[in-house]
């Protein structure tokens, strides 16, 4: 039986939160370690809402945001997605590259490729704690980029859970840096056919 | 702006003169806008799947392009407008990502772009505009004094079609 997000319970849902929150923690300590300095985190919020809402997620459909999508094999099939301001990226980029906190020009292929590093591994720091929890092979590919507003990015994962309900399910997570706050937001999109393997594999599947 | 009404993602709405209606990034998804310039009433849906026949669950109609277009120009026609008069314009479908590779999830906007003009034929609609594809989002608006649909782009220009 292929479930929708709508059909969770508060079980599931607790289990999707401890997922993100130690996902997110395991991303927290790579950016840290990547960045070279303490970053510290929220505890992510797990958040579902109705497409017609989907658009305020980043504070508008129309705000330019960056989208980094892997695409996810093994075990289990999906995507994962994850979305940060493009202002949030630039502070990271900026802090990667050495580059002063407030350049702001757009971004060369270089910090492009920085981008989806960072993507790469926050998205595979999330994943392997899921592996880990569920003890499903579970294997991401090589990360790909957009930017552009958030309603056309948030379109990709919000058209998967479309096929079957008519809620998202994201994880948000913020990181801080001394004083510089960074939101960005994981969609872990199983496949239809995966949504029963991952709750059978956390053992919460009823 | 007077008398804007936004629609959000799997949503319709239609409006008379003077309205405008208006979707904000627009990605995979496609935007379906349908004009009867006799009586000045326009029809704006934000549809996500092609079709409502391979969904499992298919309440919501707004959602798909097939039943979609079928309620908006119902609902057009009991606002007034001709079934004969309508003509539609079409914007978004992009492909966000550039993953190499087939899947299913990459072709959606495609698939949804196709499967909107082929229920707009079979209701004998026609398409008098459409600016689909690429890799961008796209922020439409649709005025009834004209029918003109204006679609703004981040990086691609604003153009009217």
């Amino acid at each position: 039986m292929a479930l929708s997000i709508d059909d969770l319970n508060n079980l599931q849902l607790d289990v999707l939160r401890e997922i993100g929150n130690i996902g997110a923690g395991n991303a927290a300590t790579a950016l840290a370690k990547m960045l070279n300095k303490k970053v510290d985190m929220d505890v992510p919020k797990v958040k579902i809402l109705e497409f017609k809402d989907v658009n305020d997620i980043l504070g508008g459909a129309d705000i330019e945001v960056i989208g980094i999508l892997l695409s996810v094999t093994g075990d289990l099939t999906g995507n994962i997605m994850f979305i940060l301001e493009l202002k949030a990226a630039r502070v990271l980029v900026n802090i990667l590259m050495g580059m002063p906190p407030e350049d702001a020009t757009p971004f060369s292929d270089i910090e492009l490729s920085a981008l989806k590093e960072i993507g790469n591994i926050l998205s595979g720091s999330y994943l392997s704690a899921l592996s880990m929890l569920t003890n499903l092979n579970i294997m991401p590919s090589i990360p790909d980029i957009a930017i552009d507003m958030a309603g056309a990015i948030l379109s990709v994962p919000a058209i998967e859970f479309g096929k079957v309900g008519d809620t998202v399910l994201y994880i948000e997570t913020e990181f801080q840096e001394g004083s510089t706050k960074v939101v960005g937001d994981f969609f872990l999109v199983p496949d239809v056919e995966s949504y029963d393997t991952l709750l059978k594999a956390l053992g919460v599947i009823l | 702006m007077e008398n804007v009404i936004k629609v959000g993602m799997a949503d319709l709405a239609a409006a008379g003169h003077p309205g405008i209606l208006t979707t904000l990034g627009l990605g995979s998804c496609v935007g379906i806008a349908l004009y009867d310039s006799t009586s000045k009433i326009i029809g704006l849906a934000h549809v996500m799947l092609p079709s409502s026949l391979q969904a499992k669950n298919n309440s919501n109609i707004a959602k798909f392009a097939d039943t979609a277009i079928v309620k908006l120009v119902d609902d057009m026609m009991k606002m007034g407008a001709r079934r004969d008069h309508i003509v539609a314009k079409l914007a978004g479908g992009a492909q966000m990502f550039s993953f190499n590779q087939t899947s299913d999830m990459m072709k959606i906007g495609l698939r949804n772009a196709i499967s909107a003009k082929e229920k707009l034929v079979e209701l004998k609609i026609p398409i008098i505009a459409e600016d689909t594809g690429g890799n961008y989002g796209r922020t439409i608006e649709l005025y009834s004094n004209d029918g003109r649909l204006v679609i703004k782009t981040i990086g691609h220009g604003i153009k009217q079609i």
